[in-house]
């Protein structure tokens, strides 16, 4: 019964495109996807986002800093070429270790920060060059949408559409698109 | 939604929608530049062309160009890496420490903020560059395996330690500055109609299309990297002070440094903050976002900072004197009374006296009288690092090689034409960038606006 077809819901408001969004779930109806020019919070539970997990990838990038710092400074340092410097201690990692916080800390930043933007950049699909799929320029303005497709809910589009409509949208389009 | 008492100001004026707010910053990068923007970057661009000549006669000629000499090391140069690194800190503050404490008035000035900190960690890292006389061999901080046996860089050194701390705080500033810019690069994007310009607005905003997930990772990634950020940026200039601190040089070797370096690092950074936002929000007319409640906020985090900075130049006086170490007594009352007392006593002023000014409301909350003051600690800032370095070194334990520092004209050129480039970049960004955080403050709209206020004292009534 599907035929691949998009349905748009355009509000003008964040309050507005939540409350119609609680309803068209209360519904049963599946929501893809929303889009809209500022975080609108509460929405990831409705249309069941759940939280991400980046925040564990940074902790894990900043670990492997961590011990790469401490790896490379007792290489070089302690095993490959110790040196005297000034009677402190260089002949066991322990003994130097305060002496290698700064950098150990630095590293594991530097690690952690950009582990985690590069993660966020890839799993977001956004990276340079890439092509915008936002469906109407004015969801980066002051516009917000809800997407639903009938091929994900037990509705055709017009059924979707009367729901829909009963949400007071500012505005709704339907497009065919590739399956 | 989140909700403010109706008798605080609004931090937004002017009954703004989001497509006002949208219409305010983007309209700006859209139209011609103004005329004022024209004339401030052609001053700025033949200021920074200056330096940059100095820059390259020094690095042709040898860093004997500058007043240093045998006695005096570092001057001017490490002065001045230190005023743009301390600079730099506030934009962190601003971006990463406040949001942690969801501070919502961090929104309007933190863009801005942010870019500052970043043209002022470029400008830091050209001294200890240029200093290094062979800049040429400049990678060699790095630990290289080399073909002069197996050398490697000491660990145990502060100098190095700075070589990651700079690094780390440079790149980790722009990739936290750069994904809060994504968004509003979209939003211009989407609005641009010029096809080349929409083009690079397309590129630099990597598709960003603002799903619901997107957002929610957005969010996320914001406050892990404001999380992370907030200690890198407290031991950023406490490696720095431990530049001089771990040295045995009297004035240097004292254990306050580094929450002393970080408190005047945020005092001189807020300084300079008020002295760009005062003049951006009146040419850009952004006095809607950027308005007397954002100027008193910034004025009390200048009192806190200064006066722990006053309460450590007595310290270390009273230190000083209390340690019985009759090297360490000298170098504070030549500090004083010396050949460089003219730049200690313009420190004191500017630093302890000058803030202070700001615990009355009237003074705190007139933006003419904080540009000014916001200059006067920018100026004093400057002199505190340079008393602190100058004066510690030109006289130490031996009489005989004890010597004088003078600044000569390339010094002065190196530090003015700084001042140009960063002043270039800064402009650049005014009018290329949006200069405020468009999602974050459509965000707050509705908690802190204009029209929102009025319905709650209409409902109080």
């Amino acid at each position: 019964m599907a035929d691949n077809k998009v349905l748009h819901v355009m509000y003008d408001d964040d309050m507005k495109l939540l409350e119609a969004a609680r309803e068209l779930v209360a519904q049963g109806i599946h929501i893809k996807d929303v889009y809209s020019p500022f975080p609108v919070h509460g929405i990831d539970p409705v249309i069941g986002i759940k939280r991400t997990r980046l925040a564990i990838v940074s902790f894990m990038f900043a670990m492997t800093g961590t011990s790469l710092a401490l790896l490379g400074m007792w290489y070089f340092m302690i095993s490959d070429w110790p040196m005297n410097i000034g009677g402190k201690p260089s002949f066991s990692l322990l003994e130097n270790l305060p002496a290698f916080v700064p950098v150990t800390f630095e590293f594991s930043v530097l690690c952690g920060a950009h582990g985690m933007a590069l993660t966020y950049m890839l799993r977001n699909g956004t990276l340079p060059g890439m092509p915008a799929t936002n469906p109407d320029p004015r969801t980066s303005d002051d516009m917000f949408v809800i997407e639903m497709l009938d091929a994900e809910n037990e509705m055709s589009v017009e059924e979707l559409e009367a729901a829909a409509s009963k949400t007071s949208p500012f505005e709704m389009s339907t497009k065919q698109y590739e399956a | 939604m989140q909700q403010e008492a109706a008798i605080r100001e609004p931090l937004i004026l002017g009954n703004k929608s989001y497509k006002d707010i949208t219409d305010d910053v983007v309209g700006p990068i859209v139209g011609p530049a103004p005329k004022s923007w024209k004339i401030l970057i052609t001053i700025s661009s033949l200021v920074a062309l200056y330096g940059i000549g100095c820059i390259l006669y020094l690095i042709g000629t040898g860093i004997g160009v500058w007043g240093l000499n045998k006695t005096v090391g570092w001057a001017w140069d490490i002065t001045n890496f230190v005023w743009w690194v301390g600079i730099g800190h506030a934009g962190t503050l601003i971006s990463a420490v406040l949001l942690l404490f969801r501070q919502k008035w961090r929104m309007a000035i933190n863009r801005s903020a942010e870019a500052m900190t970043i043209f002022a960690v470029i400008m830091a890292a050209i001294f200890p560059g240029i200093h290094m006389g062979r800049i040429w061999v400049g990678y060699w901080v790095f630990p290289l395996p080399n073909q002069f046996g197996s050398l490697w860089v000491n660990f145990n050194s502060p100098l190095l330690w700075d070589v990651f701390a700079i690094s780390t705080y440079f790149s980790v500033s722009l990739v936290f500055w750069y994904i809060g810019l994504i968004p509003d690069f979209a939003t211009i994007r989407d609005r641009m109609t010029k096809p080349l310009a929409k083009k690079i607005y397309g590129i630099l905003s990597f598709g960003w299309s603002g799903r619901a997930k997107q957002w929610s990772r957005f969010e996320e990634v914001s406050l892990v990297l404001a999380g992370i950020a907030t200690p890198l940026v407290f031991s950023v200039h406490s490696i720095v002070s431990m530049d001089f601190a771990t040295a045995v040089i009297p004035g240097w070797h004292t254990t306050i440094f580094p929450p002393y370096f970080v408190s005047g690092a945020v005092f001189s950074g807020f300084a300079m903050v008020q002295t760009l936002l005062l003049v951006m929000r009146k040419v850009m007319k952004l006095e809607d976002y950027i308005h007397v409640r954002h100027v008193e906020y910034m004025n009390i985090v200048i009192i806190v900072t200064g006066s722990i900075v006053g309460v450590a130049y007595l310290t270390e006086l009273f230190i000083s004197w209390y340690s019985g170490v009759e090297y360490e007594s000298y170098a504070f009352i030549n500090r004083f009374s010396g050949p460089y007392a003219t730049s200690y006593w313009i420190m004191m002023t500017c630093n302890v006296i000058s803030p202070q000014l700001f615990w009355f409301r009237k003074i705190r909350r007139s933006l003419v009288a904080t540009f000014a003051l916001s200059i006067v600690v920018n100026i004093g800032m400057w002199f505190e690092r340079y008393v602190i370095i100058v004066t510690s070194l030109h006289r130490d334990y031996n009489p005989s090689s004890w010597g004088e520092f003078n600044a000569t004209s390339i010094d002065v050129g190196v530090f003015i034409g700084t001042l140009g480039i960063f002043l270039t970049l800064f402009l650049l960004f005014t009018r290329y960038f949006p200069v405020l955080a468009l999602n974050e403050l459509k965000s707050i709209l509705k908690s802190s606006g204009d029209s929102q206020k009025a319905v709650q004292n209409q409902e109080s009534k």
